[in-house]
C-alpha cells in the first residue's frame, strides 16, 4: 500500500467510522474555486483577523488595563519620574522590556490597518462587480456589519494603552456623546463611569475589545465564510462561464495550497512591516493628559473620515428653552458615515427594486457594464476620500505649506461638488469603455498589417477577438434589466399599473438611468476584414436599452464582409 | 587620430560631453560663489567695538525693513527692546535677513557668521535692552531632568511643534517649525523672545531651570532610535495610513496577482 | 443527486462566437458524482474485487518534467532558506536582550527579519509550487438553483405548519400572550443591569474645582506664578487649581490658560472684571468637543485647537472666529491675592466644554 492509502485505511477510517464524512469530505476535495486576484482581498481581511487573534492573546498576557496612577522608573529613561496609568507603562514594558514585545505590538497594530483596508477594498470589489446581487445579500449585509465592527475593534484597541494620541481620540469620543440629545449626558456618565477620564473606561474598552466584539467577529466570519461556501464563489465573466456553472480548481490541492500560500504572504507581509515602519509608538506620544494636545493628532485612517467631517463641519448650534442642540457635533459625528453605512446596507435592495431583476447572479459584472452603479460607488468614495483628506488637513497644511482654511474651505465645497463631479466622469469613462468594447466586437483586433486594395485604398488588416476575449466582451447576460416599456404603455397604450403613483414614477426613471448601456453590436461579431474608418468614425448609440424605444444599433458601417 | 576623435560617434558621446560640461559648471560655481557673508565690513572686532560692528552689519543688511535706527518700517518692526537674544535667535537660525514678506520666515542657512551675529545682537541690546543670549551652562541639558521636560513640553509646547518637534501648522500659512536642527542655545531663545507667533515664556514664566528641562527633552527624543523601524516622519497615523494601503495592500495585490496569473502553456 | 459523469474530456458549452485564434489551455473535464465503479478502498467492505482503474479527473504530474524539476528546485530552495530564517528568529530572541532602546532596536530588526523571511520564504515556495508543480487544470462544477425544490418547501411547510398546530401555540393566544409578557421583563433585565455603569451626571458637568482664592499652579512644575512674574506681552501657560495638580478628572476640565496682553488690547466682550494686570484667563477645554485648545498665536492673538481648527480670539473674549466651535472659551475670573499670586475669584460662571444637552 502507498503512504496515501496506508494513511486513509487508519487516520480516515477512524474518523470516517465515527462520523460519516466520506461523501461529504470528498465534495469538499473537489469543490471548485474560481481564480481571479481580487477575489483574494477579503483572504487579506481573513487571514489578518486571524493574524490579530494570535497577536492579540500575546499582548494580553502582559498588559495590564488598569488607570491607576503610577510613576515610571522603567527602560525608556526619557519618561523617568513621569505619572501614567498602569496601562500605559505596561505598555512600554511589552515595548522595551519583553523579547518580541514590539514586534508583536507592531504586527497588531500593522494587522489591524490592513485589516480594514483589506475590508475597504473587498467591500468595494463586491460592489463594483455586483457581488452583492441575489442571492447574496445576506452575506453583503453581514459584511457591512463586519465593517463597522472592525472600526469599532480598532478604536478601543488603541486607545487601551491611553496615551496623548489615542486618549485624545477618547475625550472626541466624550464630547461627541455628550451631544447627543436628551441621553448624551447619561450616556457617556455610564460609559466612562463618571466624568472623564475616569478610572473605568480602560477597563471596559478592554473587555470590549478582547472578548466581545472579536467573539461577534468570529461568529461573523464564520457565517461569512459558511453562505460563501454553500451558494459557491461568484466568478469573472469569460468562456464557458454560466450563472449555472462554476469553472476553476478544486479546492485540493490547489485552492488549498494558494490560500495557505497566501496566509503567509499577509503574516510575511504584516512581519515585513513590522521590521521596518514603526507604528504607533507610544514612548514618543507620552501618557495621557486631558492638559496636553500635540498638533497633527489624527486617528488611525479608518476613524480618518469622521475626524474631516468634525473639522470640515460649521459652527452650526441652537440653544433653545434651556437645552442644547450641539449641530456641530452630532451632525458630522453621525450623518456622513450613517449616509455611507445607510447606503450601502440598503444597496442590494435598492439595485433590485429599481431593476425588477430578481434572479440569481453567479457571474460578476464587470465594472463598465454596470456604469451608474460604478459611478454612484465612485461617488461614495470621493465622498469617504474627502472627508479622510479633510481629517489630516493640518498636516497636509504644513507639509504643502496650503494655509490652514482655505483646506477647510475648499473641503466643504469638495464634499458636496466632488461626488457629483466624480459621478459624471466615472459614467462618462465607463460608457466609453463599453463603446470601445463594442469597436472591438463589431471590427476586430488591428493586426498591424497594411494592405493595399486593388481600387488603391490601404487597409489595416483585423482579426476577430479570441474566443476567450468574446465571452468576456459579451458577457451581458447578467446586466440589470430594463423594466417594461418606456411609458409603461402596453400594446393598447394602457399606462402600466406600476407606473401611475410617484413611487411607481421614480422607479421607471431610476431603472432608466441605472440600464443606462452601450448596446452590443448586432452583427456576428465577425469583424468585416477590411478594417475601420471608411468615414466618419464610428460611434456606438447610448441606449437605455429599451426594447421598444428608439433603439440606434451599432452605428457606423454594420457591413460585415467576409474577407 | 586621438583616442577621443576616434570615439566621437560613439552612442555615450553625447551623454559624456554633456555630464562633463555640467561638472565644469558645478566647479565653476562653487568657487566663484562663496557661503556666509560677502565683503562684509569685518575688520577684526574688538568686544569694545562689537557695538559699532554691529551697527554697521545692521546697516547693511536690516536697516532696509528695520529702519536706519531699528524704530521699524511698514515692512519690519521695530527692534527696540527686542534684546539680543530675540536677535541671534532670528539670526543664527538663517530667519533674519528674511527674503520675502511672507507669512512666516523659514529657518535656512545663516548669512552672518556667529560673531557678525552676536555684534548685531550686541547693537540691538544697545539700543533699548532686553533679553540677552544665554550662556553655554544655562542652556546645557547635562543634568536636567527630561521627564518634567516632558511635562512641560506636553502642555506648552506640543500643541504647535507636535509630540517630538516635529512641527505643524497654524493659521493664515503661519506654521510652527521642526525643531529636529535647533541648537540648545537656539530653543532657550526661543522660547525667551518668542519669535513671530510663539508666545512667550520668560524666566519668570517657565524658570531657567525648567527651560533646561525642556531642552534636555526635545534634544533627547529627537536623537532617540526609532526601535521599530522607519519612524515615517513621526507625525502618526497619517502615514501609517499611506504605508498599510501603498505599502502592505500593495505587496499583498502583487502577491494575489502573481498567485492567480494564468500560465500560459508554450 | 444525478450528475453529468461523461467523458471527462467534454469542453464546456462555448458561445456563438467565430472560430477564431485558439489559446491552448489544460485539458478540460466536467466533474459528476462518483460512479461505483469509483468506490474507494475508504469504504471496502472487504469482499470486491478490484473495480476497473475509473477516469482521472486530476492529472498525476505537470506537463513538463524539466520546467516542474527546475521549480522543484526554487521551491526547496525558498523552504530552506525559510527553515534557516525560523531558526535565526528562536536564537535571535535567545540572544539580543532588550531593557534598552537600542538593543530593541537590534532584537526587532533581528527578530522580525527572520521572522519576514521564513514566512515570505513559505509564501513564495507554495506560489511556485502551487503554479509549476502541480498540474494546471479548469474543471467545471454544475450549480443548481439555490431555491428547494417545490416538494421540499411543500414538504416543510407540512412540516412546520403540523409542529406548530400540535404546540398550540397559535391557537391558544392566552398561552401566548402571556409568554411574551413574561420574557419581557427579563429581556429589559440586562439593561437595567447597566444601570450602575456610572453615576447620573447631575449637575456636575456645570461646574469645575476652581473656588475662590484657589491659586493658579504653572502645570508641570506644579508652582504659584505672580502676576507680576507674568508681565511679559505675548506670554502664555497652563495653568492648574492648586491641590488638583494630579486628578486628571479636575483637569480635564479645570485646565485653564493664562494670556499677558499689553495694555489697550484687551477688548470686550472679555470681561474686564476678571482679568488682571492685562492676565485673561481662559478654559484651555475647548468648546467644541473637549481637546486642550492651547495654540497661541502670538501675532494674531488667535487661539487654535489642533483637533478641528476652532479659532478663538483671545482680546475679544474668546469668540469663536472658525472651525467648529459653536461657543466661546469661557473665561476664569482671577485676581491676585495678598503675596501677589494669580488666585480665581471663583469657578467659571458658566459650563466649560463640549455642549450638552442641558447645558442651556
Amino acid at each position: 500500500m502507498s503512504t496515501i492509502d496506508k494513511a486513509l485505511e487508519g487516520t480516515g477510517k477512524w474518523f470516517d467510522d465515527r462520523l460519516r464524512v466520506a461523501r461529504g469530505t470528498r465534495t469538499l476535495l473537489r469543490k471548485i474555486f474560481p481564480d481571479h486576484w481580487s477575489f483574494l482581498l477579503g483572504e487579506i481581511a481573513l487571514y489578518s483577523f486571524v493574524i490579530l487573534l494570535l497577536t492579540g492573546t500575546f499582548l494580553t498576557l502582559f498588559f495590564k488595563p488598569s488607570m491607576t496612577d503610577v510613576v515610571y522608573h522603567g527602560t525608556y529613561t526619557q519618561l523617568d519620574g513621569v505619572h501614567m496609568s498602569e496601562a500605559y507603562a505596561s505598555t512600554l514594558n511589552i515595548s522595551f522590556d519583553v523579547r518580541g514585545g514590539l514586534l508583536m505590538r507592531q504586527i497588531h497594530h500593522w494587522a489591524a490597518d490592513l485589516f480594514m483596508a483589506a475590508i475597504m477594498a473587498h467591500m468595494l470589489r463586491i460592489f463594483f462587480t455586483g457581488a452583492f446581487r441575489k442571492p447574496r445579500e445576506i452575506n453583503w449585509l453581514i459584511g457591512v456589519t463586519m465593517f463597522v465592527l472592525g472600526m469599532l475593534e480598532g478604536l478601543f484597541g488603541y486607545s487601551l494603552p491611553d496615551d496623548l494620541l489615542s486618549g485624545t481620540g477618547l475625550r472626541i469620543l466624550e464630547g461627541v456623546m455628550l451631544s447627543i440629545p436628551i441621553v448624551g449626558t447619561y450616556l457617556t456618565f455610564f460609559l466612562f463611569g463618571g466624568q472623564f477620564p475616569g478610572q473605568d473606561i480602560i477597563p471596559r474598552l478592554y473587555i470590549i475589545h478582547v472578548l466581545l466584539i472579536p467573539g461577534l467577529l468570529l461568529a461573523l466570519i464564520t457565517a461569512h465564510l459558511f453562505f460563501m461556501f454553500h451558494q459557491k464563489h461568484t466568478q469573472m465573466p469569460g468562456k464557458g462561464r454560466t450563472d449555472q456553472n462554476v469553472i476553476g480548481a478544486p479546492l485540493y490541492p490547489y485552492f488549498a495550497a494558494k490560500t495557505g500560500a497566501f496566509f503567509f504572504y499577509v503574516f510575511g507581509a504584516l512581519a515585513l512591516l513590522s521590521t521596518f515602519a514603526q507604528i504607533n509608538p507610544i514612548w514618543i506620544y507620552g501618557p495621557y493628559n486631558p492638559s496636553g494636545i500635540s498638533s497633527g493628532s489624527q486617528p488611525d485612517f479608518y476613524m480618518g473620515m469622521l475626524e474631516g467631517a468634525l473639522r470640515v463641519w460649521p459652527s452650526w448650534s441652537w440653544n433653545v428653552l434651556g437645552h442644547t442642540f450641539a449641530f456641530n457635533v452630532f451632525i458630522p459625528a453621525l450623518v456622513p458615515l450613517g449616509i455611507i453605512f445607510t447606503g450601502a446596507a440598503i444597496w442590494p435592495f435598492l439595485e433590485s427594486w429599481v431593476t425588477g431583476d430578481h434572479r440569481e447572479h453567479h457571474v460578476l459584472d464587470r465594472p463598465r457594464n454596470a456604469p451608474t452603479r460604478t459611478a454612484i460607488g465612485v461617488a461614495a468614495v470621493t465622498f469617504y476620500g474627502i472627508l479622510l483628506l479633510e481629517g489630516a488637513n493640518d498636516i497636509i497644511a504644513d507639509q504643502l505649506s496650503i494655509p490652514l482654511f482655505t483646506i477647510t474651505w475648499i473641503a466643504r465645497f469638495a464634499t458636496f461638488l466632488g461626488p457629483v463631479i466624480a459621478y459624471v466622469l466615472t459614467k462618462r469613462i465607463c460608457l466609453g469603455l463599453q463603446r470601445k468594447d463594442a469597436h472591438l466586437l463589431e471590427h476586430g483586433v488591428e493586426t498591424g498589417i497594411i494592405r493595399q486594395l486593388p481600387d488603391g485604398e490601404y487597409i489595416e488588416v483585423t482579426r476577430p477577438v479570441s474566443e476567450d476575449a468574446y465571452a468576456v466582451l459579451t458577457a451581458r447576460a447578467s446586466e440589470p434589466l430594463p423594466l417594461p416599456g418606456p411609458r409603461g404603455d402596453d400594446e393598447n397604450g394602457v399606462p402600466d399599473p406600476a407606473a401611475r403613483h410617484v413611487v411607481g414614477k421614480l422607479r421607471l426613471r431610476l431603472n432608466r438611468v441605472l440600464t443606462e448601456n452601450v448596446p452590443l453590436p448586432t452583427g456576428d461579431g465577425h469583424g468585416n476584414g477590411h478594417g475601420n474608418g471608411h468615414g466618419a468614425p464610428e460611434r456606438a448609440a447610448v441606449t437605455t436599452g429599451d426594447p421598444a424605444g428608439p433603439s440606434a444599433g451599432p452605428g457606423g458601417d454594420g457591413s460585415s464582409e467576409t474577407p | 587620430m586621438s583616442w577621443i576623435t576616434a570615439r566621437r560617434r560613439h552612442p555615450a558621446a553625447g551623454y559624456a560631453v554633456v555630464l562633463l560640461g555640467l561638472i565644469a559648471i558645478g566647479v565653476v560655481y562653487a568657487a566663484v560663489t562663496t557661503h556666509g557673508s560677502p565683503a562684509s565690513a569685518a575688520a577684526p572686532a574688538v568686544a569694545g567695538q562689537d557695538i559699532a560692528v554691529g551697527k554697521h552689519i545692521f546697516t547693511d543688511y536690516c536697516s532696509s525693513c528695520h529702519g536706519g535706527l531699528a524704530e521699524g518700517t511698514a515692512n519690519g518692526p521695530s527692534l527696540i527692546g527686542v534684546g539680543a537674544a530675540a536677535v541671534d535667535f532670528q539670526v543664527s537660525t538663517g530667519r533674519m535677513p528674511a527674503k520675502e514678506n511672507g507669512a512666516e520666515n523659514p529657518r535656512k542657512p545663516p548669512v552672518l557668521n556667529m560673531r557678525e551675529t552676536h555684534q548685531v545682537a550686541a547693537y540691538i541690546a544697545s539700543l533699548g535692552g532686553g533679553p540677552a543670549i544665554p550662556a553655554p551652562e544655562q542652556v546645557t541639558p547635562v543634568g536636567a531632568n527630561a521627564g518634567l521636560g516632558q511635562e512641560l513640553f506636553i502642555t506648552d509646547c506640543a500643541q504647535c511643534h507636535n509630540f517630538t518637534g516635529a512641527g505643524g501648522a497654524l493659521t493664515e500659512g503661519k506654521f510652527a517649525p521642526a525643531l529636529t536642527r535647533s541648537t540648545p542655545t537656539q530653543i532657550y531663545e526661543a522660547m525667551l523672545t518668542g519669535p513671530e507667533a510663539m508666545p512667550v515664556f520668560d524666566d519668570t514664566t517657565i524658570t531657567p531651570s525648567q527651560k533646561r528641562d525642556i531642552i534636555a527633552y526635545v534634544t533627547q527624543v529627537r536623537s532617540v532610535p526609532n526601535p521599530g523601524g522607519f519612524s515615517l516622519g513621526r507625525i502618526g497615523p497619517v502615514t501609517e495610513g499611506l504605508v498599510v494601503w501603498f505599502g502592505g495592500m500593495g505587496l499583498l495585490v502583487f502577491a494575489a496577482l502573481w498567485i492567480t496569473a494564468r500560465r500560459r502553456e508554450s | 443527486m444525478s450528475g453529468t459523469g461523461d467523458t471527462p474530456y467534454n469542453l464546456p458549452p462555448t458561445g456563438s462566437g467565430p472560430a477564431g485564434a485558439e489559446e491552448t489551455r489544460a485539458p478540460h473535464r466536467v466533474i459528476g458524482t462518483p460512479s461505483p465503479a469509483q468506490q474507494h478502498l475508504l469504504l471496502a467492505d472487504g469482499d470486491e474485487e478490484a473495480p476497473p482503474p475509473a477516469p482521472r479527473e486530476l492529472p498525476a504530474d505537470p506537463e513538463d518534467p524539466v520546467k516542474a524539476k527546475r521549480a522543484e528546485r526554487a521551491v526547496a530552495a525558498c523552504f530552506i532558506i525559510a527553515t534557516l530564517a525560523g531558526f535565526g528568529f528562536i536564537v535571535a530572541y535567545i540572544g539580543i536582550g532588550v531593557h534598552g532602546i537600542n538593543s530593541t532596536l537590534r532584537s526587532n530588526l533581528a527578530l522580525g527579519t527572520t521572522l519576514s523571511v521564513s514566512l515570505l520564504g513559505l509564501a513564495a515556495g507554495a506560489t511556485i509550487w502551487v503554479r509549476n508543480l502541480m498540474p494546471q487544470v479548469e474543471l467545471t462544477e454544475a450549480r443548481k438553483p439555490l431555491a428547494s425544490s417545490e416538494k421540499d418547501r411543500q414538504e416543510f411547510a407540512e412540516t412546520f405548519t403540523e409542529s406548530t398546530e400540535a404546540s398550540q401555540f397559535v391557537k391558544r393566544p392566552i398561552v401566548r400572550r402571556t409568554l411574551i409578557a413574561a420574557t419581557l421583563p427579563l429581556a429589559l433585565a440586562p439593561v437595567v443591569l447597566l444601570r450602575d455603569m456610572g453615576p447620573m451626571p447631575g449637575t456636575s458637568l456645570r461646574h469645575t474645582v476652581w473656588r475662590k482664592g484657589m491659586r493658579l499652579l504653572v502645570y508641570g512644575p506644579n508652582t504659584p506664578i505672580r502676576a507680576a512674574d507674568f508681565s511679559s506681552p505675548g506670554g502664555m501657560i497652563t495653568v492648574v487649581p492648586d491641590g488638583y495638580q494630579q486628578d486628571l478628572d479636575a483637569l480635564a476640565k479645570a485646565t485653564t490658560i493664562i494670556i499677558k496682553f499689553a495694555p489697550g488690547e484687551l477688548q470686550p466682550p472679555t470681561v474686564m472684571n476678571w482679568t488682571v494686570e492685562n492676565i485673561v484667563a481662559y478654559s484651555k477645554i475647548c468648546t467644541h468637543v473637549g481637546c486642550p485648545a492651547a495654540l497661541y498665536e502670538e501675532t494674531t492673538h488667535h487661539i487654535l485647537c489642533p483637533c478641528h481648527q476652532s479659532t478663538f480670539d483671545a482680546p475679544r473674549g474668546a469668540t469663536v472666529l472658525f472651525g467648529p466651535a459653536a461657543r466661546p472659551l469661557p473665561q476664569l475670573p482671577i485676581t491676585t491675592d495678598a503675596q501677589g499670586y494669580l488666585v480665581a475669584q471663583s469657578d467659571f460662571h458658566e459650563p466649560v466644554g463640549p455642549s450638552f444637552w442641558e447645558r442651556g
